[in-house]
């Protein structure tokens, strides 16, 4: 049993890692320029080529993808804490509303910053998204506490979103500079117009969160027993909760910060990366998560950008499409189950 | 005190700084079952959480070991005691195998790894549950008699000194009771184990226990040994029980007596009376039984099921004066049930009473 369950872990990691790399590779090539196979391996290892395919190649697209990569994987993570610390399937970062209090507060900031025709550096931007998060953490888990139906605190956090998109639109829709126009797609959620800079901040936030989430992995697979089970085997409760909500909120809000609230990644890439493994071990599963949530995000972002080309389309769009499905089947698989 | 592995001190728990029960006193010794018993809502699970320290006492104090719980770090505690909980678990694509290697939590490293020595205690828990060929079974596709057994193989490969189980009788099926109830004495004895839990079967809470806390009110009401608190009086009062009795000597409830005159007289003995006691009950027919030894199998349910019993004294032959009281009860009963096929020395008054009923002419039954 045991050479079996980790055979099957191995394929599932190597199916990740082919799919990461495909995926990667076709990124690098779509795109209103088309280029060769050849044409990027030289840009890439030898820099040599064209002036402008260069900089298409090295300026636009690798840092696009890196982004995507390491926001998609964030993203599907801070769902699978979520999914744990609420004992809920279908909790997520955009479902709770976290994402949109972050896009709420950053919005604001951007705007306040514009203003004084200053632009937002990404570490502003982070601790905005982040403490728009916690705001809306803060509503999701009082109403967690009055309510126990899961039913319930997703449908309290998507009003909470609701609530949160409708101000920020309204902010939108009134602060009057020529900016909006970008601010109004990343306010949709777009992985356009990534810098280097931008790729080094959320590749140093991310990873040191990621790292930390991974060390929790013993005690999350107690706390998937139940708090009274995690509690007995010697798992401080309240220090475990502050730190799961504190880690799932830094991931979703770097994410938000950089890319836009992004609907349904954090729900159904968990769920398939179990499914994938056949377990839901988290020492297995967080990578997992990270590895799936970057080939989705990759391949979403991939038909946001060349389906309609040159028009982009949002990317929660497109998320939505192959996500949500997702969702429905978990809800109605556990129906059954019940 | 230092006697006992799990003592409390003037414990008073409840929720939210309200106490619920106060001065709780608990002592027990190694190789001991304890079973807390007392009706729904009373807070047996209360106290049963604030030893596990899932819930912060609100005075007093848990010694573990001689130690003072709340100076333990949780790992120490989970070193030595561990749970079993009530209600069900909502488990996503765990196995059997997963859910028993969580038990061994206080003792692996970092990541959670499990050594080689790990995963064989784990099997050899799963073993002594008879659970093994479960092992790789999802945990949410098997029986609740299964999923109980699974539970308590990962109390068990915690290697605990105590083990604290909720009601881990509630959702089984007899056989699947008393399978679990059996594991656990036999790990008792074997393991030199003490076990706290809260049980609602009586009768198995009276075999299986060395001491039984009753909890009742605001105050644990009594602390013995079964033989001391499972008397008919005192669990009529600490249930507050309104219909029925609890029959003490069998460990089992009986229902409320038929009401009224004797219409039926039954001539019993021998534990023949008891199916015609119970028809009669059924039917809702009041009738008397006599005439009865008081070490009679029968007169331990004619005592709870008829309006009136005859009884003569252990061991002594039916004397006369029971013959007269049950001749005067028979002439009011229009029917006679006799149960009994001998008369020998014992009950040769029995004889005449059948004959006295044929005398007058009542419809005798035999059965």
């Amino acid at each position: 049993m045991e050479k079996r369950s980790n055979g099957r872990y191995c394929v599932a990691f190597a199916v990740l890692a082919v799919l990461l790399m495909l995926f990667t590779v076709w990124n690098i090539n779509a795109g209103s320029v088309e280029l060769s196979v050849k044409e990027i391996l030289d840009i890439i290892f030898c820099r040599t080529g064209e002036e402008t395919a260069i900089n298409i190649v090295w300026e636009i697209r690798m840092p696009r993808i890196l982004a995507v990569i390491i926001l998609g994987g964030a993203l599907s993570v801070s769902g699978f804490l979520l999914q744990t610390f609420f004992g809920n399937p279908i909790a997520g970062p955009f479902v709770l509303g976290i994402s949109s209090g972050a896009k709420l507060i950053v919005s604001f900031v951007m705007i306040y910053l514009l203003e004084k025709s200053m632009v937002a550096g990404s570490g502003v931007l982070i601790l905005a998204a982040f403490a728009g998060s916690m705001i809306s953490m803060g509503f999701v888990l009082l109403i967690s506490k009055q309510v126990k139906s899961m039913s319930i605190l997703v449908i309290s956090g998507i009003m909470i979103g609701y609530i949160c998109s409708a101000v920020t639109d309204f902010v939108i829709t009134f602060a009057d500079d020529s900016n909006i126009v970008n601010l109004h797609n990343w306010s949709m959620g777009s992985f356009s117009g990534m810098s280097w800079e931008n790729v080094k901040i959320m590749s140093v936030v991310i990873l040191v969160t990621l790292v930390l989430t991974f060390l929790m992995s013993k005690p999350i697979s107690a706390y998937q027993l139940g708090e009274a089970y995690a509690q007995n085997m010697g798992v401080n409760i309240r220090l475990f909760r502050i730190a799961l909500i504190l880690l799932s909120s830094i991931l979703s809000a770097c994410v938000t910060a950089f890319a836009g609230p992004i609907s349904f990644v954090g729900i159904a890439v968990p769920h398939l990366a179990k499914n994938l493994l056949a377990t839901s071990k988290p020492i297995l599963v967080i990578p997992a998560c990270f590895l799936g949530g970057a080939v989705f995000c990759l391949g979403c972002d991939l038909i946001a950008r060349t389906v309609f080309a040159p028009t982009e389309l949002s990317i929660s769009s497109v998320t939505a499409v192959f996500g949500a499905p997702v969702v429905i089947y978990i809800m109605i698989r556990r129906q059954r189950q019940v | 005190m230092n006697d006992y592995f799990v003592y409390t001190d003037k414990m008073t728990v409840g929720y939210d700084g309200k106490p619920l029960i106060r001065d709780i006193e608990i002592r027990l010794k190694r190789g001991q079952i304890l079973t807390l018993i007392g009706p729904n809502g009373a807070g047996k699970s209360t106290i049963l959480k604030s030893i596990t320290k899932q819930l912060s006492l609100i005075g007093g104090a848990v010694y573990l070991d001689r130690e003072l719980m709340h100076h333990m770090s949780g790992k120490e505690v989970a070193k030595k005691l561990a749970v079993v909980m009530t209600g069900r678990m909502h488990t996503e694509l765990m196995t059997c195998e997963d859910i028993v290697s969580t038990g061994r939590y206080p003792y692996t490293g970092r990541l959670g790894i499990l050594s080689d020595t790990d995963r064989q205690k784990v099997y050899s828990a799963m073993e002594l549950v008879h659970a093994l060929e479960l092992k790789d079974k999802d945990f949410t596709a098997i029986s609740d008699g299964q999923r109980q057994r699974v539970l308590l193989a990962r109390a068990i490969c915690q290697e605990p000194e105590v083990i604290v189980l909720d009601e881990p009788t509630s959702f089984l099926d007899i056989r699947h009771k008393l399978e679990l109830l059996g594991i656990l004495k036999n790990m008792v004895l074997e393991k030199n184990l003490a076990v706290i839990m809260s049980l609602h079967e009586l009768d198995l809470a009276q075999k299986i226990s060395d001491i039984v806390v009753c909890v009742h009110g605001d105050t644990i009401e009594r602390f013995g040994t079964p033989e001391e608190i499972f008397t008919n009086e005192y669990i009529h009062t600490l249930y507050g029980m309104t219909s029925g009795s609890y029959n003490a000597d069998f460990g089992c409830l009986e229902m409320a007596r038929p009401q009224g005159e004797p219409q039926i007289f039954v001539i019993g003995g021998n534990g023949r009376g008891i199916p015609v006691y119970r028809k009669l009950q059924r039917q809702g027919i009041p009738f008397a039984a006599g005439v009865l030894h008081e070490n009679d199998v029968d007169y331990a349910v004619a005592k709870f099921l008829a309006c009136r019993v005859i009884t003569e004294q252990s061991f002594e032959p039916i004397g006369e004066d029971a013959l007269q009281e049950a001749k005067k009860v028979l002439a009011q009963c229009q029917k006679v049930v006799c149960c009994v096929k001998t008369f020998a020395a014992m009950n040769k008054k029995n004889e005449e009473l059948l004959e006295e009923a044929q005398k007058r002419g009542l419809e005798v039954f035999f059965t």
